[in-house]
């Protein structure tokens, strides 16, 4: 049941008119972007999780060098190795927009710009699986960085798709059903006064019809009356 | 936007030390407690990325859902030094079931 306090006026109707043509032409451009939002979700999802399986595969050979390093040298020396990086990574934020969803682009900028050039200890005191791990590592940081890059575009554009999903589903089965309904219910009640006002005029013009042409017999009785007396007077 | 941000990452020492040698700010913590005050403490501050250990991520669920519809940082899962355990892919799967309503994929 519908908002019953409608007042059914014709101005009303007017308005009721007009909001419910802003919210069908909301409706479909909602629609729309939901529609377009979800293309370009299910996109950033899938390549979200083959990067991610990568990454995850990667990280794993990465953390089994630094045991297999550790098991060759103390913790405190590797310790000491990786204490001053010699690296060091500089990152910028920009935004991209995904159909009105802010979306972060990183940029980063290593300081040494050769890769072989990051090892932050000599290699004397330490062994080289800790040199191939920390290789490995600088290989698999630019894939987690896309990674983060895109797993939170994709977190963002959830979060926007429910929203509009929301939005849509309040327009398409609570807001624009109830908007006709009560355009139709104050239709009705003004069609109804209508032919009340049209009854109500009819059944006036008969009793003054009637009133009148009581009056008229009347004054016709009366009439009659005074002729039929004088006629039998003159003749 | 040309300030510079920096990249975190948090977890157990034996998974974190290796991003030392990149350059990246490390943070190895032991309980869940010391990682939520340093989220929080780096999201204020200038960290845009965050990589948290899978161990550390699920004892800080409500942390991770604090900062998912924010623009930044944004936390990352990795695997930490025992194995994936699965849960940074569950996390993909919750965000299309997010979106879409059921899951699709």
């Amino acid at each position: 049941m519908p908002n019953v306090t409608v007042s059914p006026t014709r101005m009303e109707l007017t308005r009721l008119k007009g909001k419910l043509r802003t919210a069908q032409r909301g409706h479909k451009l909602l629609k729309d972007k939901r529609d377009e939002l979800m293309k370009q979700f299910l996109d950033t999802v899938r390549e979200v999780r083959a990067l991610r399986a990568e990454v995850e595969a990667d990280l794993m050979a990465v953390h089994g060098s630094f045991t297999v390093a550790s098991a060759l040298m103390s913790a405190q020396s590797i310790q000491q190795a990786l204490m001053y990086p010699k690296q060091s990574v500089e990152l910028t934020m920009g935004t991209q927009n995904i159909m009105s969803v802010n979306v972060p682009v990183y940029k980063f900028e290593t300081k040494t710009k050769s890769d072989a050039d990051i090892y932050p200890y000599g290699f004397a005191g330490t062994s080289g699986e800790l040199d191939d791990a920390v290789d490995a590592l600088g290989k698999v940081f630019r894939k987690m960085l896309k990674l983060a890059q895109i797993e939170k575009a994709a977190q963002l554009m959830a979060e926007e798709i429910e929203k509009t999903r929301r939005r849509v589903n309040a327009l398409e089965y609570v807001m624009i059903p109830n908007t006709q309904e009560s355009i139709r219910y104050i239709t009705m009640k003004l069609d109804e006064n209508d032919r009340a006002t049209t009854t109500r005029l009819m059944k006036v013009k008969d009793m003054i019809l009637k009133e009148a042409i009581d009056e008229r017999r009347a004054k016709d009785a009366e009439v009659m009356g005074k002729t039929g007396d004088s006629g039998n007077f003159s003749v | 936007m040309a300030t510079t941000w920096r990249i975190a990452v948090i977890g157990d020492w034996e998974s974190v030390m290796g991003f030392q040698a990149l350059g990246l700010d490390t943070y190895p913590v032991t309980t869940p407690e010391e990682a939520r005050e340093k989220i929080r403490e780096l999201a204020k501050a200038d960290c845009a990325v965050i990589y948290l250990t899978e161990r550390l991520a699920v004892a800080l669920p409500d942390v991770i859902s604090r900062y998912k519809d924010e623009l930044r940082p944004a936390i990352i899962l990795i695997p930490g030094r025992e194995g994936s355990l699965g849960v940074g892919k569950e996390n993909i799967q919750r965000a299309i079931e997010r979106a879409v309503g059921a899951d699709i994929l």
